[in-house]
């Protein structure tokens, strides 16, 4: 009995951890909401965000280097964020996780202020941001033709291409083709400056 | 005493530039080499298009993050050269005079842009470095091109070791080339190297030197885990007449640091002055009507007149108006069109006319969606060599974080106002060529993130004349401690302006004769005078005369 209760609190604790990882990847890159009641996605932006782009399946990955330190990275988050409540006499929703119940505007002065060179805890944060912006620009935890396949939002909404059969990239025309400039005067015959 | 400790005569590095041809020459010499290299061994089919980490794309990479400056470089055999963008221009005549902050001229005295061509020359032959083309320029290096000309300035098409012929255009070229259109160093002097018998160990990182008591070197490396690279396998040593040092200017510094305990006091030049070759990178979000309007391009029927980021082969176009001899130091630099991949940069780049955070956030979503209609400017600018490494990491020059590619390392960097006078200058001056009548939107890179950011680390362990700024004599001779040479970009003393791989490449080639008459005084049966990798004497020609003028003067 006591065991399953302490499952339980492993588990829920684990689910706050995950809630406030993807509130914090959707304020590097928001998106829409999932579904109408989405708390962790605050739907700043339309199309599919960080979360969507898989950025908890990159996080979790240990190849990043950082999967281990998450729970305490989201535990440190949510510190900060009731700290900053408090601060400017904000009242946060107890039924979830502080960095959770921020608006969005919060949470993005909050990143902004970890990150901001000086604080103490930057590199965390920086690291952290940086493996949520790959999940949406370069689908780091995917093979990125399989990614663009299954239509990965991130790569989708930059407008990366399809690679031939092969899963190679080529591309046949490549250039305008001609002269569009006057050459430096002192440039040597094999191209370098004088 | 176990009676198994291994020997060689030359023991080498890494196998960037400085490394590849160090080992080439003395093995073609007749030495018996052996490369150490820290990274994997890929070959051509290995090179993935993937942004997946642990693909070619991750594995083949060293980013790590200092206090102030991060630096890129390769990892794996061939170094540098397997991800770079083969940019190859020789670094203008007046670089040679930079006296920087010391006060006095910072190259050795023997180096010029004059003394140093017969080896630019060497390098091209044996790299099949030519001049490109307008037909050879990319989408985004005719675009840049096309707007300097409006701005009234000039552009050019750069020198660069790829083969055309071969070459996709895939811009993959820093998951290394597939097509084997780039001339990496996997494709001349490494395998010309090992076919005169040298021995390449790829995923064997060196930690530090001692002194054996013959007066030669033992090094001592740890095996690399070859997927994980926290991981280690094991360890070894490995003892040697002569130790040609070219892990880098990332990491050379920090063996040597490392090895002070071992080998004696170090030059003070060790692990200072590290240059970050003045980079700075600006994102231009282009106004695709006023590309077809202001400039007259158009890709054809249907498409944009240019939405072209991906397509390409990184640097294909250079405006060098600002190399100007005349002007003052700090005042000089090149702007070339770039193209970075997303993943490894995307993050530093800023939203213009952001209301909110620049890096992050809604308005950086906004420009992610225009992500093909990017052009990127690259500076290279005169900073002040202000990077120290402390005190080094438990292994290789970083503490690593990630399986593969990131780390942490000690490089401190604070860039004074001569360097950011220069960065803003340049800045200043791609706003003005970009944004004129609206053609694009243009921000500098952030440096809040990671620092300042760079791919030609150099000038950590520099030569020079002077003992108390220059680590290495000018024959690349590690101050006090002989038989040991260091022939990669930490040689070279400062920003270059340019690219630097040839100029990093002509220095390597100019240090060995120097490096062979070393090794032939501690008794190695080895001669200079091995033509180019692919066997053409052009370049040899005209080296050898200036050898044997040099003679008498040092006998
Ligand atoms: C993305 C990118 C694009 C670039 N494009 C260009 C370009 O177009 N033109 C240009 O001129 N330059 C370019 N460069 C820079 C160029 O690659 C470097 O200047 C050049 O490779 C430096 O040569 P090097 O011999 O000093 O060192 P490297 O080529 O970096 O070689 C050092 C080698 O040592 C190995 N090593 C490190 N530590 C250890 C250790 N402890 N034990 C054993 N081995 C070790 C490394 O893995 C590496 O292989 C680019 C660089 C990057 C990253």
């Amino acid at each position: 009995m006591q065991r399953e209760e302490a499952a339980a609190r492993t588990r829920d604790a684990a689910d706050d951890a995950s809630l406030t990882l993807e509130a914090y990847a959707d304020t590097i890159v928001p998106g829409e909401k999932r579904w109408p009641g989405d708390r962790a996605v605050a739907g700043a932006a339309p199309g599919g965000g960080a979360v969507a782009a898989g950025a908890l399946e990159l996080l979790r990955w240990d190849a990043t280097g950082i999967s281990d330190g998450l729970d305490d990275l989201a535990r440190r988050v949510n510190e900060h964020a009731r700290a900053y409540a408090e601060e400017v006499g904000l009242e946060l929703d107890p039924e979830v996780p502080p960095f959770v119940a921020l608006e969005f505007e919060d949470r993005t002065e909050l990143v902004a202020r970890l990150t901001r060179p000086g604080h103490p805890e930057k590199e965390f944060w920086v690291l952290l941001s940086l493996f949520c912006t790959m999940a949406f620009d370069s689908a780091a935890h995917l093979h990125t033709a399989d990614a663009l396949r299954d239509g990965h939002p991130g790569l989708a909404a930059m407008g990366i291409t399809r690679p031939d059969a092969d899963g190679l990239w080529r591309f046949q025309n490549f250039g305008y083709g001609r002269e569009l400039a006057r050459l430096h005067p002192s440039t040597t015959p094999s191209g370098s400056p004088a | 005493m176990s009676a198994a400790i291994e020997r060689t005569d030359v023991l080498v590095i890494g196998s960037g530039f400085g490394g590849a041809i160090a080992a080439y020459h003395l093995a073609a010499g007749g030495a018996k080499v052996t490369v150490l290299e820290r990274g994997p061994w890929l070959e051509s089919k290995d090179f993935e298009h993937d942004y997946k980490l642990g693909s070619s794309y991750t594995r083949i990479f060293d980013f790590v993050v200092g206090d102030g400056m991060s630096v890129l470089g390769g990892n794996c055999v061939g170094g540098g050269s397997v991800v770079y963008f083969a940019a190859m221009p020789r670094a203008p005549r007046f670089v040679f005079d930079r006296r920087g902050s010391i006060g006095r001229r910072m190259w050795p005295g023997s180096i010029s842009r004059d003394t140093l061509d017969p080896w630019y020359d060497r390098v091209e032959e044996s790299l099949s470095v030519s001049r490109q083309g307008w037909s050879d320029a990319s989408y985004a290096g005719g675009l840049w091109a096309a707007a300097c000309h409006r701005a009234g300035r000039t552009a050019n098409p750069l020198a660069a070791a790829i083969d055309n012929a071969k070459c996709v255009n895939c811009n993959f070229m820093m998951a290394g080339c597939r097509f084997e259109a780039k001339q990496s160093l996997t494709a001349n002097y490494l395998p010309a190297a090992v076919a005169h018998g040298a021995e390449i160990r790829p995923l064997h990182e060196v930690q530090y030197l001692t002194r054996t008591a013959e007066g030669g070197y033992r090094v001592h490396y740890t095996i690399v885990h070859d997927e994980d690279y926290r991981l280690q396998n094991g360890s070894g040593v490995i003892e040697a007449k002569i130790v040609v040092m070219a892990a880098g200017a990332g990491a050379t510094p920090v063996i040597l640091q490392r090895s002070e305990a071992h080998l004696g006091r170090m030059p003070h030049a060790v692990g200072r002055y590290f240059s970050g070759n003045g980079e700075r990178l600006n994102t231009a979000v282009l106004n695709e009507d006023k590309v077809a309007e202001l400039l007259g391009l158009s890709r054809g029927e249907g498409l944009p007149p240019y939405g072209a980021n991906a397509i390409g082969k990184g640097p294909t176009v250079a405006s060098w108006d600002r190399l100007d001899g005349s002007l003052p130091e700090y005042s000089r630099y090149s702007l070339e069109q770039l193209y970075f991949p997303p993943g490894l940069g995307t993050i530093l780049a800023q939203a213009p006319d952001a209301t909110g955070p620049t890096w992050f956030g809604r308005e950086k979503k906004e420009i992610l969606r225009n992500w093909k209609s990017w052009l990127t400017i690259f500076s290279m600018t005169e900073d002040d060599n202000e990077g120290v490494f402390g005190p080094p990491p438990a292994t290789g020059n970083a503490h690593r974080i990630s399986q593969q590619m990131l780390g942490r390392g000690n490089l401190t960097y604070r860039p004074t106002e001569n360097t950011w006078r220069g960065w803003r200058q340049s800045d200043a001056d791609v706003k003005e060529i970009l944004e004129k009548d609206g053609l694009a939107k243009v921000m500098p890179w952030t440096n809040d993130l990671v620092g300042a950011y760079t791919v030609h680390p150099l000038a950590s362990c520099r030569m020079g004349d002077d003992p108390h700024t220059s680590a290495l004599d000018d024959r690349n001779e590690l101050r006090g401690h002989p038989g040991i040479f260091v022939t990669d970009g930490s040689a070279v003393p400062c920003a270059l302006t340019v690219n630097p791989a040839m100029t990093i490449a002509a220095i390597a080639e100019r240090a060995i004769p120097g490096i062979v008459a070393s090794a032939r005084l501690r008794g190695v049966a080895v001669t200079y005078g091995a033509p180019a990798p692919n066997g053409r004497t052009g370049g040899r020609k005209g080296v050898l005369p200036l050898l044997r003028r040099e003679q008498p003067a040092r006998a």
